[in-house]
């Protein structure tokens, strides 16, 4: 399951936070690690291209960046219809996140989430209504739930 | 912010090179000094705009544990709730949305077993179930925000 070993979780500690923004940053996390930084430079690239570390950069706070209205869309669909449902959705050049996720019945019917962010609620309206349209009858039913604060946010801690 | 900001923003949100001075390759494609893009970075960071900088690390890649749960909170115990929720670590995010399941938090461990015992504490220390929702599939994760 875990393709990562002590140095690598070592790693993952050292910079969940970020990285030290220092001229050699890689380097200041091999110290910290006690290993070379050409070892950590090469396990980061090889993580990389694994997929476990998805990217390396910034995350701006989209809220800072005036994207106030941000929306977790959520779409009742059918378990046979998912799949062809989230390539569809996943495929939306604005959609920041796509997961098919269990529904809770009767409370909570939805099982497609589809995050949209827009700064004036009539963008984000526009992009919930393309959605629906691109989804057409494989959605028996849907909810917007923007968030209307943050009130925690930091990154993955293992 | 400036546009020198808003480059930085646009065109840092992925891609940062793993080499020994990785600031001064990123600075030189966007025509900055070393100095001036750390020191832009550093006050982004401390201003709130940015809120990370360094690799994205996937969870489940990494065998560990990740899930996304809802809590109907009652308005009188929100505040008092959200202290406990994200008094946990393994609370990556937590959100107030607007819906009867009124708080939505993600939760990220290093073992997979460890998300039972935290959902379960939360729900021991609030006294409030917790509706999990583990993603079933992955359609799309990654949308860059233009500055």
């Amino acid at each position: 399951m875990s393709i990562l070993d002590d140095i690598d979780r070592a790693i993952v500690r050292a910079t969940q936070d970020g990285l030290p923004l220092v001229e050699r940053p890689y380097h200041a996390v091999a110290e910290v690690v006690g290993t070379a930084p050409e070892d950590v430079m090469a396990r980061m690239e090889r993580l990389l291209a694994a997929g476990v570390i998805r990217r390396i950069g910034l995350v701006p706070n989209h809220y800072a960046l005036g994207y106030r209205f941000n929306g977790m869309t959520v779409w009742d669909v059918a378990d046979t219809d998912i799949s062809e449902a989230g390539r569809l959705v996943g495929g939306l050049d604005f959609v920041s996140h796509c997961y098919h996720r269990p529904r809770h019945p009767p409370e909570w019917p939805y099982s497609l989430f589809a995050m949209i962010h827009a700064r004036e609620r009539d963008a984000a309206d526009a992009l919930v209504a393309e959605i629906a349209t691109v989804l057409g009858s494989l959605s028996r039913g849907h909810l917007v739930l923007f968030s209307s604060r943050i009130l925690k946010k930091t990154g993955l801690r293992v | 912010m400036d546009d020198i900001d808003r480059r930085i923003i646009n065109a840092l949100q992925g891609g940062f090179p793993i080499v020994e001075r990785p600031f001064a390759a990123a600075a030189e494609a966007l025509g900055l000094a070393e100095a001036e893009l750390l020191a832009r970075i550093k006050a982004l960071r401390e201003a709130g705009t940015i809120s990370r900088f360094g690799p994205m690390w996937h969870a489940e890649k990494m065998g560990g544990g990740l899930t996304l749960t809802a809590m109907k909170v009652p308005a009188e115990r929100f505040d008092e709730v959200a202290d406990i929720v994200n008094s946990f670590p393994e609370v990556a995010h937590n959100y107030a949305r607007e819906h009867a399941l009124n708080m939505w938090f993600v939760v990220a461990t290093e073992r997979p077993e460890r998300i039972a015992e935290v959902l379960a504490e939360i729900e021991a220390r609030t006294g409030l179930p917790v509706h999990d929702m583990p993603k079933t599939e992955e359609f799309f994760v990654g949308l860059r925000f233009e500055a």
